[in-house]
């Protein structure tokens, strides 16, 4: 028999590159309020379908429609209104620091322009004790927890505002007092550690819940599919988030095997899955207070796609347009999630143009002050580092300082 | 006081801090109900139950990942990896997350986790079941290395590890879990129960990190060794009639600068001894450690007794394992230089 077919290598395009159209045809939608919210207790098995579609809360008007609108209850104008500063700082803070690393003032930074939903709302409901993994792209964790901007600024500029005094590299911070694990920088390490946290918290007997984080070019990693693993056989309170915002610097979605939606990855775990309108602040709300309330009360790990678009840089060490088009953030279909809460809120009579603008001013002086204040102690220009101490970095390598090192600091004369 | 294996020893010290301290959990691959394949975790599950006793699917990177998250909550997991030769999928998490939490953090996190693992050769293992990888370890800032030597030393050490608020690896030589092998693998075994050091207190009590031993005092020569080895230079300085003072290094990282600076300083002579291959070895790190103090009291050249650098064999294991006779030719060859 002759053979007539050959095997042929198969390297993922995007569907646009530079001077093409930007399409998202490949990114399945539903409408709003088509998809329903199941029971916190759903078994695995009946998620599957979710894993395709996409939950919804706000329409093309602004109006929150559908059960998972219902799930979320009456929120208070309050609430919605915090997300809306929140989101709106932490755009404001990305745009500053993004200006300072220009400026010379600062190394690396990794904006998260267009995802602020995401942060902003699962935040929101989180409790006191409850643990983020983050990832370097999740400024909105911090400023939604009430992380002050100083010290945020702080480890940008390698000054002593810095609470980690200049040992990590930005925008990678810590807070325990604010659920935010320390960010590694090694790409889905958090992701299995998260899983360990949560089981620990079983262990205890508590019921505090650890929130992993990742993105779509990370869930290639090993620890991603050992985090999924782990979470299956010992179901200890944790979400699994991850946040897809198309790109992971220049490789495109399908590069790490985003021709399936990563909600789908949890169904060969047994886990349960959610994809989501991450642009939806209603919809991150509904779907955070969903998945937190089922891991809190023992019903066992969730998966969520959040869908987003990286509108800005990988980090300040890349410039998009060099592969993909320049129009492609315009034409994403699911629109800015600071538009779209503003509407909403104008729709509800909760909000208007006027506030929205007062709003605005606000958050730049407040940014404003914050950074001329972290700015007086010093940034990283010239390129010489900044001003944290430099006893520093032999300190806290171990509980105590060990001889050898010890030795090697007085050598130095530090 | 009871003899007691190495196995048993470490069995126990892991028994002591699981009923002392609630935050101690011990888990790996067949370590619950099996109670691990050396048999180091067997009744662990029975008696502590199977939230802190259980077995992890076969996936190291998750075992470490998992028991970092464990730590950082505020449990004291103490994990098994089930050969040394195993753990390069934990490399990962050992490296850049478990040694780094507690700096990158500035202290706001730490990891007080224990990874145990059982190392080195001498049992027909062949490549993939007798490399000692502890240099691999060494060199990684935040991490602490501890390679016990003898049944008294494995309990009080892990005792210490497990109370250390550091990461720590722990190397158990799986040639020494059930006697005191010197190398002479032609002789009956001898058992842990002949030995002195197979004396075990009963108990809590702890062989403090970061500290060496002079396990024979001696005027000549010193020998710094550890693990398995101790019991070969032992073996080897006797064999040969040579007033060796064997340093028994027993925690690798942080190392005991003092003791071994001290006894070189005496005896101004050195043979470094180790399983593992050669180039790039901890014997590099310990020759620089002694070239740098000690240069000036060196009355020969130091030399160094290692693995050959090829990967462990399996029917040639006794030319490769460096045993009595080429530990002796050193001790000879540092004597005469």
């Amino acid at each position: 028999m002759t053979q007539t077919r050959r095997p042929r290598l198969h390297v993922p395009e995007p569907p646009a590159r530079p001077g093409q159209t930007p399409s998202f045809a490949h990114v399945p939608l539903s409408p709003a309020g088509a998809v329903a919210c199941p029971p916190v207790d759903v078994s695995p098995e009946d998620t599957k379908d979710f894993a395709s579609r996409l939950i919804r809360v706000l329409d093309d008007e602004g109006r929150a429609v559908g059960s998972w609108a219902d799930f979320l209850g009456a929120s208070e104008g309050d609430v919605l209104r915090r997300g809306l500063r929140d989101m709106m700082t932490t755009r404001f803070l990305d745009q500053r620091m993004l200006l300072a690393h220009r400026q010379g003032k600062t190394t690396n930074y990794a904006a998260s322009t267009g995802e602020e939903a995401i942060t902003c709302g699962f935040q929101r409901m989180l409790s006191p004790g409850d643990m983020n993994f983050p990832t370097y792209r999740q400024s909105g964790l911090l400023v939604s927890a009430g992380f002050p901007l100083t010290n945020f600024m702080g480890l940008q500029f390698g000054n002593d505002l810095d609470p980690l005094e200049g040992k990590n590299l930005p925008p990678m911070h810590s807070s325990k007092a604010h659920g935010f694990f320390t960010v590694s920088g090694n790409l889905a390490t958090q992701y299995v550690q998260a899983v360990g946290w949560a089981m620990a918290s079983a262990i205890d007997g508590n019921d505090r819940v650890a929130a992993a984080w990742i993105g779509d070019g990370a869930t290639a990693e090993g620890d991603f599919h050992s985090a999924l693993l782990y979470a299956s056989v010992y179901r200890p309170p944790v979400v699994l988030n991850i946040t897809n915002n198309q790109w992971a610097i220049s490789s495109f979605v399908g590069i790490a095997g985003g021709h399936v939606p990563f909600a789908t990855r949890a169904h060969g775990y047994g886990l349960a899955s959610l994809r989501v309108d991450g642009n939806d602040f209603l919809a991150v709300l509904a779907v955070s207070k969903w998945a937190i309330a089922r891991a809190r009360q023992g019903y066992g790990p969730v998966l969520i796609e959040w869908v987003t678009y990286r509108a800005a840089a990988h980090s300040t060490s890349d410039d998009p347009s060099v592969y993909r088009p320049k129009e492609e953030a315009a034409a994403w279909p699911l629109g800015d999630p600071i538009e779209r809460l503003k509407r909403h809120l104008i729709a509800a009579g909760e909000w208007s143009e006027e506030r929205h603008e007062q709003a605005r001013v606000e958050i730049e002086e407040e940014v404003l002050s914050a950074q001329k204040e972290a700015e007086s102690r010093g940034t990283m220009i010239g390129g010489g580092g900044g001003t944290a101490p430099l006893s520093a970095m032999f300190e806290g390598v171990y509980k105590e300082m060990p001889e050898h090192l010890r030795r090697q600091r007085q050598k130095a004369g530090i | 006081m009871a003899r007691m294996t190495m196995i048993e020893a470490i069995r126990d010290a892991m028994d002591v801090k699981m009923t002392q301290d609630r935050r101690v959990v011990v888990f790996g691959e067949d370590v619950g109900y099996f109670g691990g394949v050396f048999r180091c975790t067997q009744g662990l599950q029975a008696k502590h139950g199977k939230e802190r006793c259980f077995d992890a699917p076969i996936n190291e990177g998750g075992i470490v990942g998992a028991a970092v998250g464990m730590a950082t909550y505020g449990l004291r997991p103490c994990v098994e990896i089930q050969f040394a030769d195993y753990v390069f999928p934990a490399y990962d998490q050992i490296t850049q997350e478990a040694a780094r939490i507690r700096f990158r953090s500035n202290q706001d996190f730490t990891c007080p986790l224990v990874i145990r693992m059982p190392t080195g050769g001498g049992i027909f293992g062949g490549q993939c079941h007798s490399q000692s990888p502890e240099a691999c370890f060494t060199h990684v800032a935040g991490l602490k290395v501890v390679i016990p030597s003898n049944p008294y030393d494995a309990k009080g050490l892990l005792i210490a590890a497990i109370e250390d608020d550091d990461p720590v690896i722990f190397l158990e030589p799986k040639r020494l879990y059930n006697g005191p092998f010197d190398g002479h693998h032609e002789r009956k075994i001898v058992p842990w129960a002949q030995h002195e050091l197979g004396e075990v207190p009963e108990g809590h009590y702890t062989v403090p990190l970061g500290k060496a031993i002079v396990r024979r005092p001696g005027a000549d020569v010193t020998v710094l060794v550890y693990g398995t080895m101790v019991h070969v230079a032992q073996a080897a300085a006797e064999e040969i009639g040579i007033d060796a003072e064997i340093i028994d290094i027993r925690t690798l990282l942080p190392l005991d600068l003092d003791t071994i600076e001290r006894s070189v300083a005496k005896t101004g002579r050195c043979v470094i001894v180790h399983e593992a291959t050669q180039t790039s070895g901890f014997g590099a790190e310990l020759l620089s450690v002694v070239q740098e103090a000690c240069f000036y009291h060196l009355e020969a050249p130091i030399i160094r007794v290692a693995g050959y650098d090829a990967p462990y064999p399996y029917a040639q294991e006794w030319a490769y394992f460096p045993g009595p006779d080429r530990v002796g030719r050193a001790l000879r060859d540092v004597m005469e230089g």
